[in-house]
């Protein structure tokens, strides 16, 4: 049996590795990524500590990630084709302003 | 036996993040980030929890990246595939690894795993999240729907063309 503080480190790991692509990276899609790879992080520690306490809520908690995950990436990506529309550049350095 | 298996997925699994994180195509990207939720799903088996498992194949690495890889063959155009295909050795090794994945099929539909009956039963099975999301989480599991409505119609909204 893998005790559940392997799970708990290799998700902090992996969230570590998010938030570097979040920070590191200029293309929008990657940056999506990388947020989809810290959620998957946060949502791997919830099902370790699920594990561990012998209760299946962290799951269903878990459900709900994935479910506001998927909305989150619909709009997400469709904010960022409405905004290479009006630029025709992908990149985060382009929208630092608020409204042109 | 489950160690080494845990450290084999928790090695796949860092080496394709940082994979996204330091390829510049996005696409690359895009893949290394399927192989890593690829290797999330089979983590979330190996604490028990099939349900996740099976959603995190489905709706993370089919439904969220196809919508990522479309975003990004239409945003990125520039970019495509043409001209010989620079994998060509790897065909030579597709024939060895298809035999091998059958082997392992075979293998696994004859173990003895299949045909006894499971008999404990972990608290994160899947009929327990399921009378978990239709008793106790009933009102989120609702909220949820209206979420993904929302979400939709939102999308509806950004991405039609402005006609003025």
């Amino acid at each position: 049996m893998v005790p559940e503080s392997y799970y708990i480190g290799l998700s902090a790991i992996l969230f570590t590795v998010g938030v570097v692509g979040v920070l590191v990276r200029r293309n929008p899609l990657v940056i999506f990524m990388s947020i989809e790879l810290m959620l998957n992080a946060a949502n791997l520690a919830l099902v370790a500590f699920g594990h561990r306490f012998g209760t299946a809520d962290a799951q269903a908690l878990v459900f709900f990630v994935m479910t506001v995950a998927a909305a989150e990436v619909a709009v997400g990506l469709a904010i960022i084709v409405a905004i290479f529309r009006l630029r025709h550049r992908l990149s985060v350095d382009d929208l630092s302003l608020m409204r042109w | 036996m489950q160690h080494f298996a845990f450290f084999v997925i928790a090695f796949l699994a860092v080496a394709s993040a940082l994979g996204l994180v330091l390829r510049r195509n996005p696409i690359h990207g895009a893949l290394f980030l399927v192989v890593n939720l690829g290797c999330v799903a089979a983590l979330y088996l190996m604490l028990g929890a099939e349900f996740l498992a099976a959603a995190q194949v489905i709706i993370y690495a089919g439904a969220i990246m196809v919508l990522f890889v479309f975003a990004i063959m239409v945003l990125i155009p520039k970019k495509e595939e043409t001209g010989p295909d620079p994998l060509r050795p790897a065909r030579l090794v597709a024939v060895p690894v298809g035999v091998l994945l059958l082997l392992e099929i075979w293998l696994v539909w004859k173990s003895p795993l299949l045909s006894t009956p499971g008999s404990i039963h972990p608290p994160g099975d899947i009929g327990s999240v399921g009378r978990l999301l239709f008793s106790t989480y009933l009102f989120p599991f609702e909220v949820t729907s209206v979420l993904l409505l929302a979400a939709l119609v939102g999308v509806l909204a950004l991405a039609k063309r402005r006609s003025s």
